[in-house]
Formats: structure tokens, C-alpha cells, sequence
């Protein structure tokens, strides 16, 4: 049987400051070593000062993944050498004294499958290696410690996955969680990492670091089964073994195996004494727990009867359903929901176009209230909201300045459809004998308005205008 | 001028306008010229000193607003940082390391006018008893040129003992303060873990280590105290003392207290001299009203043990980032493979430090550590329960702070192991976390002997009650330098 866990590492990217130093956590923004300290850079004689912000973070996606909360935890030394690690021991988690990690056991279901989590740790992100020069032989290592001391949550799960695609749903639902709690970016690059284990029957167990997207980590574990099962097929025996994930040839490398595993000389971080996390303190970051998806969808299907796969699009993106959440009245609801997920989705599909877009919750809600009223068509409601996500402007200057509006002039309309009579005698006669014919009527009206007519009104004229009832 | 005064008459001398800060600096830099080449307790000398003290003399006259030191030159030990300063921690890694900031204890220590005359010697990063392993060469005890000043804040001993300034900041890991304090008969404090801020102490082994002053007297320590000690944000260990006046209070006496006397601190090995010193130091604390009784601390015989096991691991950590990458001496990386560059670079660690390192990676790996470090943890959370007991019945413990006398350099150096027999009294405070004071006492041929009173957690202010107490009983010689 095939056995796959996974170590994923989140950064805390919505926080303002680093783990133990008050530099900044959104690192990205800064030139190469401009984000550090004496802290973060581990000069003699610092010392690391616990961001209380960040352990609150981590405990409240310990609770959304139904992990147990300590009530003291405590930090780590975990001592290796490594040019991006500025002190050359890492601050982190370890439960060797009882259960002390942000996150005790717990489990999240993935479709009809429990995935136990293991642990859930809080730590600090190494810095970040550059590599130049074109040739192996010239080629420097340069170190840029800007994201080093950045706050870092390993989530840690059972060997629970059996295939690649259930790796990859479960990474889709983790992502949407963390978002969903307002703790973390995952569309930053860098936000979300992974190492997996994988083994497969009669193997054992190996290693796969390096993994630098989720897609790719679907990718790595399809390859690493593969690999095994080859070499299993061929009574070659799998060992032990840590594996990188070279990103450019999207194979697995061999880096070391068991008998070179590193030693950590784990021991208790003393310049950070245990913090205690109240129950009250427990309860109180319950309290400020945003809704989860699945909470969100039911609400959404129950309370607004929108359909369910329109809901589940809806409540898993932290950006479509706080606009949902601003936009939506009771009666707009549904008419919302299908604006964001037909229409929106479609237009802002990208982080940048998300971030450069002008719509507002208010430009939704008028235009929700427009298509019910019968002022805009739900066709001419698609070229309002391109207008309004590009500039922002208020939908009734959209309107005319688009000449959106819909035709609902009686008088107007009823020129236009006698010409539509005139041109098309064919048409109207079969009309009169199969009323099922007149569609093609309203087609031809709608033409002429560029789709503009309101369809009800332009129903009722017509049928009084041939004489059909 | 007189330069031997303690810190609390130059205050008043400077108060009272009898002398002047930059005199005072100006004179003590002399003294500095004139002996230190001999005693070696400067590594570096602020040359900008008597510039400062001007200005404080200036401030003093314009009637503005003063800070509580006035202008008393300090020495600090090498393993604190000043902005701007070197800090070399006596070690070839950081000969060149210039600190782009404050420590805690310098900030506060600035803010009250104090004036740093420059940075004193120590047993590389702090590790040892006798400054030899300082990679600049070892000072010299001022009260006899042959022997060592104890260590590891042994240049802090010197300085004070010798009338090279006021004041002196040490730190105090297994008795890096109150050791050389003993062998140079000066006052050595070690107060309760987390009472001082260490941020800018340049760490060995930070779960245990404290900064602490070394002074001339107990109410100079008290001063010094009201001036550093505090929470500070910067140092998530530190502890709230609501802003005790540490002065306040401390000819209290001692009166009906109880003090414990540690037999396991003059038991076997003891120096002949020690022991009788140590009897006439319990025989005047009865004779103050005290009430002293012999108590046994079984753990004791384990403490050292525990001792450089704990103190290895940590400094096997805090002083792997000394890989020359970041700061350091000049090394070219050029040509070299990550791993085989640290070894390379690490080189220019003394033997001590490598020693120490060494062991710092065998007792707590995968497969040692049951046996070594974490029996150790054992000891000391094992000792803390004794001491805790133990401070249920007394309300201080006594005992020689060291057990021999001073040695003389070189005597030692070579043999380690009886080396770490000389710190049997002294590591017992910092594996409890403890306060310790050790004050001058008495004289065998010329050489100092320190007698050592510890507390419980906290009670820093009644520990320096009873060491003034003693104190007042007692008359010593000058230095002879």
C-alpha cells in the first residue's frame, strides 16, 4: 500500500512582524538584505523576542484543523549548519516534553477521507540562497537574509494520502482554510511549501525536501511512486533515504541517506520561557475565528438557496465570499452569487488583476438590484462589470455612457418591433399558428437593441401587436 | 586625588563639587597607563573618556539635569556590547567585531552619565576561571603579579581591585563573577536569573548566566543594581522588581535570620586557610544575631558535573553561528565548500572554546544525551529542589565562594579537571537560578579569600542586607599595586 505524509510549511505572511524582531514579515517588498536586524541576523549578544501575535495565529489554525491547543507551549533549539540559517540553529517546535507544540493531533476531512495532522509547530523561516554565475565552475552562492526569522506554521500529517490526487485536493482545501482565517496568502510566492514522505509496500520510507509550489508536489510524489514501484518491480531494494526535488528536470536527486541524517541536538530555546495560553485566551480566539467554508456554503444553500456547487465555489475563496459578504442583501443573494462566480471569476482570475480591480461591494449590489429590476440585462450586466473593474466608476455613469440601459420605452420599442413585422411576414404568419415560433421575433428585436430590449415587455408587444394572445 | 573611593563617594565627591568627572577620568586613565601594563586587565581603553566626562562636568554646572553615575568610569567586561565598540569576547572569531549596538545594561548605564573606560578581560567567550584562555593573554592578579585574577570576569577584578575605575560590569555563568571577585577581593555579584537584562551579553550559556557588577563595596553593588537591574523588553527572561531601591534598607542587620552553612562547600579538598576563614565569617554572623546551622545539599557532588554538560550543549549552540560569514576576522571564503569554509574559519577558536564546542556536540546527540545531557537536566531541576527545601528552613546559605586559595598562572592551565573543581561553589546559584554575593573577607599570605552568601529567588534585597552586615566586621589591607 502506498503512503504518502506531508510536512507543509505556511508562512504567517498577514502578520506585521517577524517571529522574534520587530522587521517586517512581508519581506518580499524590500531590496536584497534591507529587511534585517541584530536579531533576525543573530549578531553576538541578541536575543529573540516571541511576536505573541504569531503564537495566537498558529493556535487558531490548530483549532481549525481540530487539533488539541496546549496549554504551555514551548520552543526549540534545532542545531545545523546551513549558510541561509543565521544563528546555525533554527527556533521551532518539538512535543519531546509532553505535548508542547502550538498544535496537539487533530484531523481535517478531505472529501469522504480523514487526514490526521500530527502536529502543528510554530518557527521561524531560514533566509533565502541565490545562486549566479552560468557554469558550476564559476558559480557563487549568495545569501539575501531578508525573509530570515520570518513566522513559519509546519503542519504536520499522518501518512495518510494513497494517491497524488488526494495530496492535491487536500493541499487545495488546506489553502483555502488558511486563507479563509486571514492568517496567511497562499497565492505569494514562497507562502506555502511542502516536503512529503513517501513509501510504497514492502519500502520504505523516503523523503522528498525542496518542494517549491503544491503543484509541483503533486508532481514530485507521482514521481517518487513511479520510482519506486520501478525499482520494486525489479527487487531492487528501496532504502532510507532524504531525496531533493530538482525543480528544473522534475525528478528526485538523492541527498543523503539514513546513516548520513543530520543531528539536531534538539534542546529547550532558553531565551524564551514557556507561554502559557489560558483557557479564556483558548476561548477568546474561538470567538474571533472567522467562519469556516463549510459553515459559509451551508449558510449560503439554506439561507439564500443558492445552488450547492455555486456555493462551494463561492465559500472556499476568501476574496469572492467577503465580497459575497459585503455585496449581498437578502434579496440579491442568488443574483450576487451568479454575478461573482459566471461573470467575475472569469474577469479577475489572477492575484494581479484581483489586486488592480475597482469593484467595490456596493457597485455589485447596484448591479444585482439593476438586473432584478429589469434596468440592465443580464447580457449588458457583463460589459458594466468589465467597465467597473477596470475603472472603478459608479454603475449608472456606466450605463450611459455605455448606453447599457435597457430599451423599456414603450413607445420606442413598438417602432422597432413594427419594423421587425414588416421585414419578417414569414415569420409572423407561422407565429400565429405556433405561438412556440415567436422566439425568433424576440431574436430579431433584440438584434436591432444590440440586446438591450427588456424581454418581458417585448414579449407583451409583440403578441399584442400581431394579434396573438 | 584620591582614586581609591568607592562609587557612591565619587557621587558625593562629584556632588559636592570637591572634584570634577574629567579629573577623576583624567586620573584614572593615568592609573590605567600606568599599571595595566603590567596587570593586563584592558583590552581596549576609551580614549575619549576625559572628553566625556567634560561634558558631564559642563551639564553639572549649567544646572541641567544629571544622571545618578556623574561621570564614574566603568569597565565593562568584553563580552557586552557597545555600540560602536569592539567586542571581542577575547577571541580571535571577533577581534574585529564591532557591536552595532547597545546592550541593555549600557543603555540604562549611559542614560545615567556613567562613562565606559574601556573594555576589560576575560577567558575566551567567557569560558574559564583564570582569564588564561583569553586569546590576548591573561591579566594579572594585583595582589600578587604571579598568581592568576580568577576568572572568567577576571580583567572586571582587576580593574576595580586596582583602582582602575569605580565600577565594573562581569557576567556569571557557573561564577564568572563572584570567582575573580574572591581571588582579587573585590564584591562580586550574581543576582537572580532574569533580574538583570542580558540582551547585548554576548551569550555562552543563556539559560543559567547573568550579568553582575563587581565593586569596590555592597552598597556600590546596590547602587549599581537600582541602576541595571528590571524587566526589559528586550530580554523575554527578565523579571519585574517594581523598581526596588536595593539601597533602601541594607544596614537592616540580620538579626534571628537563619543561615544555612553548605557542607558539601568545605568539605573534602578545601584549602586549610578557606576553612578557618569561613568559620570566622559564620562566628561574626552569630555574633550579629544570626542563627547558623550546617545543612547538607546532597547534589552538590553532581553540580559540576551538570554544570559543563548543560554549559557545553548550550555553548556547542550559541556558538555555532561564529562561522566567519557574517562578521568575524578577515578569512577569504574563496575556493571552499560551506562545510570545510566553518571548519576552516573555526580554527581560530582558543582550546578552551574547542574543548568546550567539542563536548557541546557529543552530550546532547541522538544516542549521548540520555546518558549525558538530559541526566544532567535531572541534577540540576534535582539541586533546584534541594536548594528550594532548603530555603524553606533558612533564610540565607553560606560558603567559601572558592575553596582554594588563588593559584599560580600556569599552575593549572594544563589540567582541567581540577580546574572544574574550583568552580564546586560557585555553579550551584546558576543551576538554581539564585542570587550570590561574594564579598572580601580575609587574607592567607597575601592572597584573597571571598566568602559566598546565596538567597532564594527574589530575595536579592535581603541578600545584600546580610553582606553589608559582614561586610562591617571586616578590615582589609590595601592592594599592594
Amino acid at each position: 500500500m502506498t503512503m504518502i505524509g506531508l510536512e507543509i510549511h505556511c508562512q504567517l505572511t498577514n502578520l506585521q512582524s517577524k517571529l522574534f524582531c520587530s522587521c517586517k514579515a512581508n519581506y518580499r517588498e524590500f531590496e536584497i538584505n534591507e529587511n534585517i536586524c541584530p536579531i533576525c541576523m543573530g549578531l553576538p549578544g541578541s536575543l529573540p523576542r516571541l511576536n505573541k501575535e504569531a503564537v495566537k495565529k498558529a493556535t487558531i489554525i490548530a483549532m481549525a484543523l481540530n487539533c488539541s491547543t496546549p496549554e504551555k507551549i514551548a520552543f526549540f533549539r534545532k542545531n545545523y549548519f546551513y549558510p541561509d540559517l543565521p544563528k546555525n540553529f533554527q527556533i521551532t517546535q518539538l512535543n519531546i516534553y509532553g505535548d508542547t507544540s502550538v498544535g496537539g493531533p487533530g484531523s481535517i476531512m478531505v472529501g469522504n477521507k480523514k487526514i490526521r495532522i500530527t502536529r502543528i509547530q510554530l518557527e521561524e523561516d531560514p533566509g533565502r540562497l541565490i545562486y549566479e554565475g552560468s557554469s558550476s565552475k564559476n558559480q557563487i552562492t549568495l545569501v539575501d537574509y531578508n525573509r530570515a526569522g520570518t513566522p513559519l506554521v509546519e503542519i504536520v500529517t499522518e501518512p495518510d494520502f494513497e494517491t497524488p490526487k488526494e495530496v492535491r485536493d487536500f493541499l487545495n482545501i488546506l489553502s483555502d482554510l488558511l486563507e479563509n482565517l486571514g492568517v496567511s496568502d497562499p497565492s505569494l510566492e514562497g507562502a506555502m511549501r511542502a516536503d512529503a514522505n513517501v513509501s510504497i509496500k514492502g519500502g520504505k520510507k523516503v523523503e522528498i525536501k525542496n518542494i517549491g509550489s503544491f503543484h509541483d508536489l503533486e508532481k514530485a510524489v507521482h514521481f517518487e511512486i513511479t520510482r519506486q514501484e520501478s525499482l520494486s518491480s525489479r527487487y531492487i531494494p528501496i532504502i532510507q533515504e532524504t531525496r531533493h526535488w530538482d525543480d528544473k528536470r522534475k525528478i528526485t536527486v538523492s541527498a543523503r541517506s539514513k546513516e548520513e541524517e543530520l543531528d539536531y541536538r534538539y534542546f529547550l530555546e532558553g531565551d524564551i520561557p514557556w507561554i502559557k495560553i489560558e483557557s479564556q485566551i483558548q476561548e477568546q480566539l474561538k470567538l474571533e475565528m472567522p467562519e469556516s467554508i463549510s459553515s459559509k456554503k451551508e449558510r449560503y444553500v439554506s439561507k439564500y438557496s443558492i445552488p450547492s456547487q455555486v456555493a462551494d465555489v463561492l465559500s472556499s475563496d476568501k476574496f469572492y465570499s467577503d465580497l459575497f459578504e459585503d455585496a449581498h442583501t437578502e434579496k440579491t443573494a442568488k443574483e450576487i452569487a451568479n454575478i461573482i462566480t459566471t461573470d467575475l471569476m472569469g474577469l479577475v482570475d489572477t492575484r494581479e488583476k484581483r489586486d488592480s480591480s475597482k469593484l467595490t461591494a456596493t457597485h455589485l449590489r447596484e448591479l444585482a438590484e439593476s438586473i432584478q429590476s429589469g434596468k440592465i440585462s443580464r447580457n449588458s450586466s457583463k460589459n458594466a462589470l468589465y467597465e467597473i473593474v477596470k475603472t472603478g466608476k459608479e454603475l449608472s455613469i456606466v450605463i450611459s455612457e455605455l448606453d447599457l440601459g435597457n430599451v423599456s420605452d414603450t413607445a420606442e420599442l413598438s417602432d422597432i418591433i413594427q419594423q421587425v413585422i414588416s421585414e419578417e411576414p414569414q415569420a409572423v404568419e407561422q407565429a400565429k399558428t405556433n405561438p412556440q415560433t415567436i422566439n425568433y421575433l424576440v431574436g430579431k428585436v433584440m438584434q436591432k437593441t444590440k440586446g438591450k430590449a427588456d424581454p418581458k415587455l417585448t414579449l407583451d408587444l409583440l403578441k399584442k401587436q400581431i394579434g396573438i394572445q | 586625588m584620591n582614586l581609591k573611593i568607592s562609587a557612591l563617594d565619587y557621587v558625593q565627591e562629584v556632588k559636592n563639587g570637591n572634584i570634577s568627572a574629567e579629573d577623576f577620568v583624567a586620573k584614572t586613565l593615568e592609573r590605567i597607563h600606568s599599571v595595566d601594563e603590567k596587570l593586563h586587565a584592558f583590552l581596549s581603553v576609551n580614549e575619549n573618556a576625559v572628553d566625556q566626562a567634560r561634558e558631564i562636568d559642563k551639564k553639572i554646572k549649567s544646572g541641567k539635569k544629571v544622571g545618578d553615575c556623574f561621570g564614574m568610569p566603568i569597565s565593562i567586561k568584553d563580552n557586552l556590547c557597545i555600540k560602536e565598540s569592539k567586542t571581542t569576547c577575547a577571541s580571535k572569531m571577533l577581534e574585529s567585531f564591532i557591536a552595532p549596538y547597545d546592550a541593555t545594561v549600557i543603555t540604562k548605564l549611559k542614560e545615567q552619565d556613567a562613562i565606559f573606560v574601556g573594555k576589560v578581560n576575560m577567558d575566551e567567550f567567557a569560558m574559564g576561571l583564570t582569564t588564561e584562555f583569553s586569546a590576548f593573554g591573561p591579566s594579572k592578579n594585583p595582589w600578587n603579579l604571579e598568581y592568576v585574577p580568577g576568572g572568567s570576569s577576571g580583567g572586571s577584578a582587576v580593574s576595580v581591585s586596582a583602582f582602575e575605575c569605580v565600577a565594573s560590569l562581569g557576567s556569571d555563568t557557573g561564577g564568572s563573577v563572584r570567582n575573580p571577585a574572591s581571588f582579587c577581593s573585590t564584591v562580586g555579584y550574581k543576582p537572580t536569573y532574569g533580574l538583570i537584562s542580558r540582551y547585548g551579553l554576548i551569550s555562552y550559556a543563556n539559560s543559567i548566566e547573568q550579568i553582575g557588577p563587581l565593586t569596590r563595596t555592597v552598597k556600590d553593588t546596590a547602587f549599581m543594581l537600582n541602576l541595571i537591574s528590571g524587566v526589559d523588553s528586550k530580554d523575554n527572561t527578565t523579571i519585574e522588581n517594581n523598581n526596588e531601591d536595593y539601597l533602601l534598607g541594607i544596614n537592616s542587620g540580620i538579626e534571628g535570620k537563619k543561615i544555612g552553612i553548605i557542607k558539601e562547600m568545605i568539605g573534602e579538598g578545601i584549602d586549610p586557610a578557606v576553612l578557618s576563614a569561613t568559620k570566622e565569617a559564620i562566628s561574626k554572623f552569630e555574633g550579629l544575631g544570626a542563627i547558623c546551622e550546617e545543612i547538607s545539599l546532597d547534589m552538590v557532588k553532581y553540580s559540576v558535573a551538570a554544570y559543563y554538560t548543560i554549559t557545553a550543549t548550550e555553548a556547542g549552540s550559541n556558538l555555532a553561528r561564529y562561522d566567519n560569514l557574517r562578521y568575524g576576522y578577515d578569512f577569504p571564503v574563496e575556493g571552499y565548500e560551506f562545510n570545510s569554509y566553518i571548519s576552516k574559519a573555526r580554527r581560530n577558536f582558543g582550546p578552551e572554546v574547542k574543548r568546550r564546542m567539542i563536548l557541546g556536540g557529543f552530550v546532547p546527540s541522538a544516542g549521548h544525551a540520555g546518558k549525558y545531557f538530559l541526566k544532567a537536566l535531572k541534577v540540576k531541576s534535582k539541586l533546584t529542589k534541594e536548594v528550594n527545601e532548603a530555603f524553606e528552613k533558612f533564610d540565607l546559605l553560606i560558603a567559601p565562594t572558592v575553596p582554594v586559595l588563588p593559584f599560580k598562572l600556569g599552575e593549572k592551565i594544563n589540567d582541567p579537571i581540577s580546574l572544574f573543581l574550583v568552580d564546586i561553589n560557585t555553579v550551584t546559584a546558576n543551576l538554581t537560578g539564585k542570587p550570590a554575593i561574594s564579598i572580601p573577607f580575609s587574607h592567607s599570605n597575601g592572597l584573597p579569600i571571598g566568602i559566598q552568601i546565596l538567597a532564594d529567588s527574589g530575595k536579592d534585597k535581603l541578600l545584600l542586607q546580610a553582606a553589608y552586615a559582614l561586610e562591617q566586621t571586616v578590615s582589609l589591607p590595601e592592594v599592594p599595586i
